[in-house]
């Protein structure tokens, strides 16, 4: 039957999606954040699912915290990225080189 | 006396600080002054210890001054010695010294540096004073470098001339070769007799002859190695042949540093070191051969290269060299008499012919090239008869008892080179004798052409230079004359309306001074130099005098008493005839003979031999060494390497800092997937 | 059996969907492809019994953090001509790496321990997921709870001064100022004679 693997299966799957998402996408910042919040919610299913299959809520609990962080997070990321399509004109993610040593 | 050789020897030093360091303070004349003032005093005191030994009424002394060095067994001292020998040097360098520092006053009054240069002067006197004084090797080994120093600054003077610098360098490397040759004879000595002390060495040096000693793997006669190393050193520093390339370029420096320098004091450093060490010499055969072969070899060479230059401060150069190469050969036949009284007398002649072509120079607005002069006794009287003076004195004229400096000098070492009898003796004496020849011929030459003819400095830069621009001190121009007279003031042809003018007296006391000398010092001092009985009263042991000798250069045959005689006649009567009477003869000799005079005219090709075997390999050395060794390698993997290793390794790290934030999540990514890979290989 | 049904489904929709943000040319397209991955991930969620939590990704994900990534990606005048569809050189190698980290992830999931526990449904909560939680929450994890409040706050300024700019043609009020100024400042008793007029 379904088992704990098979959830952590599918949030390993989705973690491995959005890690690709991040250092394969050259198109535009946006969708690294959106590649973040993929992780997030992999490692949110995973929480989810020991919590019910060790019956400790502690995982819930935990999950939602990551949940307020993620909203968090999201909400200064594009922020930043607002202000950034201010000075630059532009969200490609190949002018984003100011830190370049 | 020992106050006295103190001041002697100190207060050029003294001097020289003066004005050396402080010229810009105390002011030109006041450099001047104290420096030329201490040569003065060290004169005037001079004068007095020499009569005295003239006199036989002093003993040799030695002044301790400072204690030097005191290691295991060698213990050197500063200290002043004076014998006759000294005593001889001692008025010898004074004399010509003040009357140089005075004659620059005049030389060199347009100069802007003087006080350097004084201190210069002052500095050099003083250095010649430590070694003619020195009581041990090492001291003269000092006095050695010291004027070697000297001669390299006074050369250099003008430093802004590129040629000076380079003829500075020339001196200085060349000079470098014979002191290496010097400090190995020192070393030898020291490890020989276990001393440097000049009086135990000539004390313990007949013990040594005939012992042998390793050298370079082979087994070589003690006595002939050291004379042999220490002659290499007096090579170097009296211009002999083989490290004579220095001298004619040394000219390079201004007249009175030629005049000291170059004639009366550092070159006869040699032969004053040889002669001090003359019971050296006299244990070694050998050596002594050697010493005659060479200074009779550079007294041949020197004479006919002489007779081609055209610069008037080259063929006195020339004739130096000559000269020197008298006095060598001279000590080498054991005539170490004959060989001080030359340099006694050639010290005055020469320095008489040197500050009299300084006054012609000065005359003719630093035109030095001969064929630009001409008619010129009418024009600076003072100087041609100075010069005439030097020039019967070199060339060697008297007879019968009477006679100008060089004649007896010139002459007691033909004499005594014929009578020592040897091989190299005889073949000496006849190469002295030809060589005097054709020393007779160039001053003449140089005589005829500069007093004598018509004037030829039209065609001069530096005469048309002073004809254009209007100076005080000398020359006039024709249109100064113009509004006073008239026809009598046209240019004559060849003047370019330039009339030289005579020196002021700066210049012309020491020149009359020294023409005392060069007329009566021969005269005066012969007895005492080289006489039989005279000189054994005289030296005391200070050389090693031979009265045998002296006595059998006095007897020999009566064609060679006048060989001197005729070769000068003969020489004048040549010099007469090619310059003055018949002045094409000496165009139709060198088409007649192209390849002589070119080979002349290039000095033999030494300077070419020595620019592609040691100059040439040593440049290309240096360079190779420079570029690739010490930037190619030592630089490359030290200081620069590192520096440029740390800017490679920069640019290298920096390209991992893209600045996209994706390329830094790759590089996370990768080093936990490194971890957990290690985790679970290997702690499993 | 409809549960494993459903499993798979929702699995197959939340990957799939997944898949697709990251390869959506258009990126309003891609922010839709995240809302209905985050549906599916609810989906799987509301399976184990965390209906809380299930809720509250639909809410807060899709209502509030997918919604501003609409707001931004329209306000952006993004110029889609420009955009570049094609890949990094670096997808060989980043395939190769993200496979290895899956594969690891995989293996140690499925490893000892971990396996053992298998049930075919959670076991039934003794009070409802909302009330367990509520009282975990205000008792256990209360300090948690308000730091992530203070965390919310913080996020919202932050926002809010970041992307905040003053333009020239608005008048605005300085409250400080105002708050600042004395009566003596403001007020002037000036007693001017018939006729003239005040200067100030």
């Amino acid at each position: 039957m379904i088992g704990v693997n098979h959830y952590l299966t599918v949030a390993a799957i989705l973690f491995t999606i959005g890690v690709l998402g991040i250092f394969l996408n050259r198109r535009n910042i946006i969708l690294m954040l959106m590649a973040i919040e993929l992780i997030l919610l992999a490692v949110n299913i995973n929480l989810v699912a020991f919590s019910a299959f060790l019956g400790d809520l502690t995982g819930q609990v935990f999950a939602m915290f990551v949940l307020t962080v993620a909203a968090a997070e999201a909400a200064i990321g594009l922020a930043i990225l607002v202000i950034f399509f201010r000075r630059r004109g532009s969200i490609a993610v190949d002018d984003a080189d100011r830190m370049r040593g | 006396m020992q106050l006295q050789l103190q001041l002697i020897v100190f207060l050029p030093l003294l001097a020289a600080i003066v004005a050396g360091l402080g010229g810009r303070v105390i002011g030109q004349t006041a450099s001047k002054v104290v420096t030329t003032g201490s040569l003065m005093i060290g004169a005037a005191l001079s004068w007095p210890i020499f009569i005295q030994f003239l006199g036989g009424h002093a003993q040799p002394q030695v002044v301790d001054v400072l204690k030097f060095i005191q290691s295991g067994d060698l213990d050197v001292n500063w200290a002043l010695r004076v014998d006759t020998l000294t005593a001889v040097m001692l008025v010898v360098v004074t004399t010509v010294s003040s009357l140089v520092h005075l004659y620059s006053w005049g030389y060199m009054s347009e100069d802007p540096s003087q006080p350097r240069f004084f201190a210069y002067l002052s500095l050099f006197s003083f250095a010649m004073l430590m070694l003619v004084t020195a009581d041990s090797l090492v001291q003269m080994f000092f006095g050695w470098e010291g004027v070697g120093l000297a001669s390299y600054l006074l050369i250099g003077f003008w430093y802004h001339k590129p040629s000076a610098n380079a003829a500075a360098l020339k001196a200085f490397v060349v000079n470098r070769v014979g002191d290496f040759g010097f400090s190995l004879g020192i070393f030898g000595t020291f490890l020989v007799f276990g001393t440097v002390s000049i009086p135990a060495i000539l004390a313990a040096a007949p013990g040594m002859a005939g012992s042998t000693i390793g050298f370079a793997g082979m087994r070589v006669d003690t006595m002939t190695l050291l004379c042999l190393l220490l002659f290499v050193g007096a090579c170097g520093k009296s211009a002999q042949l083989g490290l004579h390339t220095w001298l004619p370029d040394a000219m390079e420096g201004p007249t009175p540093v030629s005049a000291l320098i170059h004639a009366a004091t550092m070159v006869t450093a040699g032969v004053f070191m040889v002669c001090r060490l003359s019971p050296m010499f006299e244990t070694s055969h050998t050596a002594m051969t050697v010493v005659t072969y060479v200074g009779a070899a550079t007294c041949l060479f020197a004479a006919t290269v002489g007779t081609v230059q055209n610069d008037i401060k080259r063929v006195i150069a020339y004739s130096t060299c000559s000269q020197l190469g008298y006095m060598f050969f001279a000590a080498g036949v054991g005539a170490y008499g004959a060989a001080m009284f030359h340099l006694f007398t050639h010290a005055f002649f020469k320095a008489l012919l040197f500050l009299g072509a300084g006054s012609v120079i000065h005359a003719m607005h630093h035109e030095q090239d001969m064929r630009f002069y001409g008619a010129l006794r009418k024009e600076i009287p003072i100087t041609f008869w100075a010069m005439v003076a030097g020039t019967l004195a070199i060339t060697g004229v008297g007879i019968f008892g009477i006679g100008f400096a060089g004649f007896w000098s010139k002459d007691a070492i033909l004499e005594s080179s014929f009578a020592s009898g040897s091989v190299h003796g005889t073949v000496a004496f006849y190469l002295g004798a030809f060589a005097a020849l054709l020393t007779s011929f160039y001053s003449w030459r140089l005589i005829f052409l500069t007093f004598f003819g018509k004037p030829r400095w039209a065609g001069s830069e530096h005469i048309q230079h002073a004809v254009h621009h209007v100076h005080e001190d000398q020359g006039e121009m024709a249109s100064d004359h113009d509004s006073a007279h008239d026809h009598d003031v046209h240019a004559k042809t060849g003047t370019a309306g330039y009339h030289p003018h005579e020196s002021p007296w700066p210049i012309l006391v020491p020149l009359v001074l020294l023409s005392l000398g060069a007329v009566f010092a021969g005269q005066l001092f012969h007895e005492y130099f080289v006489g039989a009985e005279g000189g054994e009263g005289f030296w005391r042991g200070s050389v090693a005098f031979s009265e045998h000798l002296a006595h059998a250069s006095h007897q020999v045959p009566v064609w060679v008493t006048y060989t001197p005689l005729a070769v000068m006649l003969i020489g004048l009567a040549t010099a007469y005839r090619n310059y003055i009477a018949k002045p094409d003869a000496p165009a139709a000799f060198v088409a007649q003979f192209p390849s002589l005079h070119r080979f002349l005219m290039h000095k033999w090709y030494f300077d070419e031999l020595y620019d592609a075997i040691f100059v040439r390999p040593a440049m290309w050395l240096g360079n190779l060494l420079w570029k690739k060794g010490d930037e190619g390698t030592i630089d490359r993997f030290g200081p620069h390497g590192a520096a440029v290793a740390v800017g490679v390794g920069n640019r290298l790290t920096t390209r991992l800092q893209s600045g996209y934030v994706y390329s830094y999540a790759l590089v996370m990514l990768l080093g936990l997937i490194g971890a957990a890979t290690w985790v679970f290989w290997w702690v499993r | 059996m409809i549960a494993v049904i459903a499993f798979y489904l929702f699995a197959a929709m939340t990957i799939a969907s997944a898949v697709l943000v990251i390869f959506a040319r258009n990126p309003v397209h891609s922010v839709l492809w995240l809302i209905v991955s985050f549906f599916s991930a609810s989906g799987l969620m509301l399976m184990t019994g965390a209906e809380f939590i299930a809720l509250l990704l639909v809410i807060v994900y899709v209502g509030a953090v997918a919604v501003l990534f609409l707001f931004v990606v329209m306000m952006l005048d993004i110029d889609f001509a420009q955009l570049r569809s094609g890949f990094t050189r670096n997808l060989p190698f980043g395939l190769l790496i993200a496979l290895v980290l899956l594969a690891e992830i995989i293996v140690a999931a499925n490893a000892r321990g971990a396996g053992q526990i298998i049930a075919d449904k959670p076991p039934e909560a003794a009070q409802p997921n909302i009330v367990a939680l509520g009282e975990a929450m205000y008792s256990r994890f209360l300090f948690p709870f308000e730091i992530a409040g203070l965390i919310l706050l913080v996020a919202m300024i932050g926002a809010i001064v970041l992307t905040h700019r003053s333009r020239g043609d608005v008048r605005g009020q300085k409250v400080w100022k105002q708050v600042d100024r004395r009566p003596e400042d403001a007020v002037q008793n000036k007693q001017p004679a018939v006729g003239q007029g005040v200067k100030l």
